[in-house]
């Protein structure tokens, strides 16, 4: 394997763990503001109006980009463990990246 | 670790990334759909409430997330913060339990309530 694939696979790797870690510390938060819903509808209103300021909509964006990567890459190393190693690792780790940088542009579209 | 956790902990992981891989797409997509009209407490209640599929839907994503997650916690707390693998245990099952109440209470609030 050359020097460079080596790295973008350790990129793609590290940008797992992180994206991973992102979303784990995000998850909490998520699941708080959704059980607002069982008691205080108003309070998640309001919590959803706060979140239309165009600065939450990019932090938004970046955790539906840090989702898609995280799931792509996941893919990759699941079908990497069980089918065996595939020359084109480093192609399919470039095209978790680009995918997930559509997805987010899709979203913002979408709330734009 | 033992070898045997060790093992273990890699089957949870993959078994539990298996299971959601499906459900992150399903998400991503109702987010997507959903986003696109502005969002509110009603119109997600009015998607949600009352709906045996979105309940089992989202109550599996919560258990496979929890247990996901924690594992992989442990890991970053072993490797990066050089916790010992006991304490990172604990932690980390302390932080799927908490992912797995607090997940399970917001799919009760948006399907029960």
């Amino acid at each position: 394997m050359s020097a460079s694939r080596q790295k973008l696979l350790w990129i793609a790797a590290l940008i797992h763990r992180v994206s991973g870690l992102v979303l784990a510390i995000f998850l909490p938060l998520h699941f708080l503001v959704l059980g607002l819903a069982l008691s205080q509808a108003s309070r998640l209103d309001g919590f959803l109006r706060w979140s239309d300021m165009p600065v939450v909509k990019v932090a938004e964006m970046g955790l539906v980009i840090l989702l898609t990567v995280h799931l792509l890459g996941g893919l990759r190393l699941l079908v990497l463990e069980n089918a065996g190693w595939s020359a084109r690792q480093g192609a399919w780790a470039l095209a978790a990246g680009g995918v997930s940088v559509i997805a987010g542009f899709a979203f913002l579209f979408q709330v734009l | 670790m033992t070898s045997l956790s060790g093992v273990r902990l890699y089957t949870w992981q993959r078994l539990s990334a298996a299971v959601m891989a499906p459900l992150v797409v399903l998400h991503l997509g109702t987010i997507l759909y959903a986003v696109n009209a502005g969002l509110s407490a009603a119109e997600i209640l009015a998607r949600t409430q009352g709906s045996v599929f979105w309940g089992a839907i989202y109550s599996v994503f919560v258990l496979a997330a929890a247990i996901h997650a924690a594992i992989g916690l442990r890991a970053i707390l072993v490797e990066w913060a050089r916790l010992r693998p006991v304490s990172a245990g604990w932690v980390s099952a302390g932080f799927a339990l908490v992912l797995l109440v607090l997940g399970l209470r917001a799919v009760g609030a948006v399907v029960l309530s």
